[in-house]
């Protein structure tokens, strides 16, 4: 294999999470999902609510 | 009570939201990755709980907002039964959504924490199963809500609901941290409050402001799109529309 | 006051004539916790543990089955809107209602209750703590209970609604009683329990009313 570069395992060590990879990043990553998608439907929903106003506005 | 009316009439309140809901976001963006970067890179591990302590700094942070939610919705249900501000029956409403989504990231980072230290994803300790009361309180308030065909009637419903629980959360919270002492002895304590360094404290106090901050533009920003759908028939919408 | 005794004696009376409606809560109960021999095993020591906690659970459940009864029926004929156009302290007719239920629910349940613990080879010297927390807590159960049929009571799909809004508050009761039974079991101190309870009942006492009153008033919108 040779020497690596120090960098290179610090990344590795980053996320390997001294093998708790799993429970720490899983976690995070349900975490940042429903965060991440409370926002996204509420953009969705506001563009959707916007849309029908604009229709209702247009048949005045 | 002049300033209730005030501040919450749809027109007004859709109006000073605005502005906050831009101020709070950008205050999450940046408390997030602060704090993220603290939390992750930063803070070292803990000499016990090793890397699985990083999991603390999200899983705390949604427990503590999980109940912070439920005291904003039963306030928020005060306002509205007293008052009969609409602004308010829709934070009731909105509130339970995001209390609940918040209880359910308390309970699954708590399952995530446990199956390493204490070797099983459930355990009934004092604090994931309050959380987990907590979560059929939210899915009652949630239930009750819905199952009105006109949400204003399901509001007042759902705030004499939040009100009862409001009440009743620290007596069933001592009720089952009792019942926890006497079954099973003191078990591992997530966090020994005095001696938890400050190394520990810094990431986080400043995930929990980012969970405030992004708490309440979520808040503003469902608010201000349930009030636009329900409200689509006033002149202030309309005005708004033109712009 | 005479609203309240007028309500009461209306409210028994209709139970008396009720009666068989009455009287299936207390079969249920009778049903279920002779069901738990049969799904767990009839080992006596096993039992004689879990006899506290099945009988607490049984009789939540019961109560609560019950519970709809209280409200559903002077909603349907519409004698409950003319009970609440009635001058006089809707606080003191709520209480009245849920006094009424308790004395024929709540009560024959506690009657019954030792009957099913020697079942379940309940330790005799701690059946009176078993009535004992029966008696200080079933009317807890019937305030809370009310609530959520009030708040159900326009809804079509009222029932089991109302049970999933209330049995997270039922959880101090069962946690607080079954304790107090499990300390008398091995001879400790229990006023302690018995006090809590008590204090949990003066509390609801006072403030579990109100809600009800306002539910009431959202359902006849």
């Amino acid at each position: 294999m040779g020497a690596r570069d120090p960098g290179e395992i610090v990344v590795q060590e980053f996320f390997h999470m001294d093998g708790y990879a799993f429970y720490v990043w899983g976690s995070y990553a349900i975490v940042s999902a429903v965060l991440l998608l409370n926002v996204i439907s509420i953009r969705l929903q506001r563009r959707k609510i916007l849309r029908e106003l604009a229709e209702l506005s247009e048949e005045e | 009570m002049h300033f209730i009316h005030k501040y919450g009439s749809p027109n007004y309140f859709y109006q000073w939201s605005g502005t906050w809901l831009k101020i709070l976001s950008a205050l999450t963006l940046i408390l997030m990755a602060l704090g993220l970067y603290w939390a992750l890179i930063i803070s070292p591990p803990d000499y016990q709980q090793s890397e699985t302590v990083r999991i603390m700094y999200i899983h705390v942070p949604s427990a503590w907002m999980s109940m912070f939610t439920y005291v904003v919705m039963a306030s928020a249900g005060v306002v509205a039964m007293i008052w009969r501000i609409k602004v308010a029956e829709i934070v009731v409403a909105q509130s339970a959504i995001i209390g609940a989504s918040f209880t359910l990231l308390a309970l699954v980072t708590g399952m995530l924490w446990g199956k390493p230290m204490w070797g099983a994803y459930w355990v009934w300790d004092a604090r994931l199963t309050s959380e987990l009361v907590l979560l059929f309180l939210y899915v009652g308030v949630l239930a009750i809500y819905s199952a009105y065909e006109d949400p204003r009637t399901g509001a007042k419903a759902a705030s004499i609901l939040a009100i009862v629980g409001v009440i009743n959360i620290p007596i069933i919270h001592y009720s089952v941290e009792w019942w926890n002492t006497l079954h099973q002895g003191p078990t591992v304590t997530k966090f020994d409050s005095p001696s938890a360094p400050l190394s520990m404290l810094t990431p986080l106090f400043i995930m929990f402001f980012a969970f405030k901050t992004y708490f309440f533009a979520l808040l503003f920003a469902r608010t201000r799109n349930a009030l636009l759908s329900r409200e689509r028939h006033t002149s202030w919408v309309q005005e708004i529309l033109e712009k | 006051m005479n609203i309240f005794l007028a309500v009461l004696q209306r409210d028994l009376k209709l139970a008396l004539r009720r009666r068989r409606e009455v009287a299936n809560p207390l079969v249920f109960f009778i049903i279920v916790v002779s069901l738990f021999p049969l799904g767990v095993s009839p080992d006596r020591e096993l039992l004689s543990e879990i006899a506290p906690g099945v009988i607490w659970v049984t009789a939540l459940l019961a109560s609560l089955m019950s519970m709809d009864a209280i409200f559903r029926s002077d909603y349907d004929d519409g004698s409950l809107e003319q009970l609440l156009l009635l001058p006089g302290s809707k606080v003191l007719l709520v209480l009245a209602k849920v006094t009424a239920h308790w004395i024929s629910i709540g009560l024959p349940l506690i009657i019954i209750a030792p009957v099913m613990a020697l079942l379940l080879y309940f330790p005799a010297h701690a059946i009176v703590s078993l009535m004992v927390t029966l008696l200080i807590s079933t009317p807890i159960l019937s305030l809370l209970g009310a609530v959520g049929v009030a708040l159900t009571l326009s809804l079509r799909t009222g029932g089991i609604l109302s049970s999933l809004l209330i049995l997270p508050f039922y959880i101090p009761v069962l946690i607080f009683s079954t304790m107090a039974i499990s300390a008398a079991t091995s001879n400790l101190p229990v006023m302690g329990y018995y006090a809590l309870l008590g204090a949990f009942l003066i509390m609801s006492l006072i403030l579990v009313p109100f809600a009800v009153v306002a539910a009431l008033k959202v359902s006849h919108n």
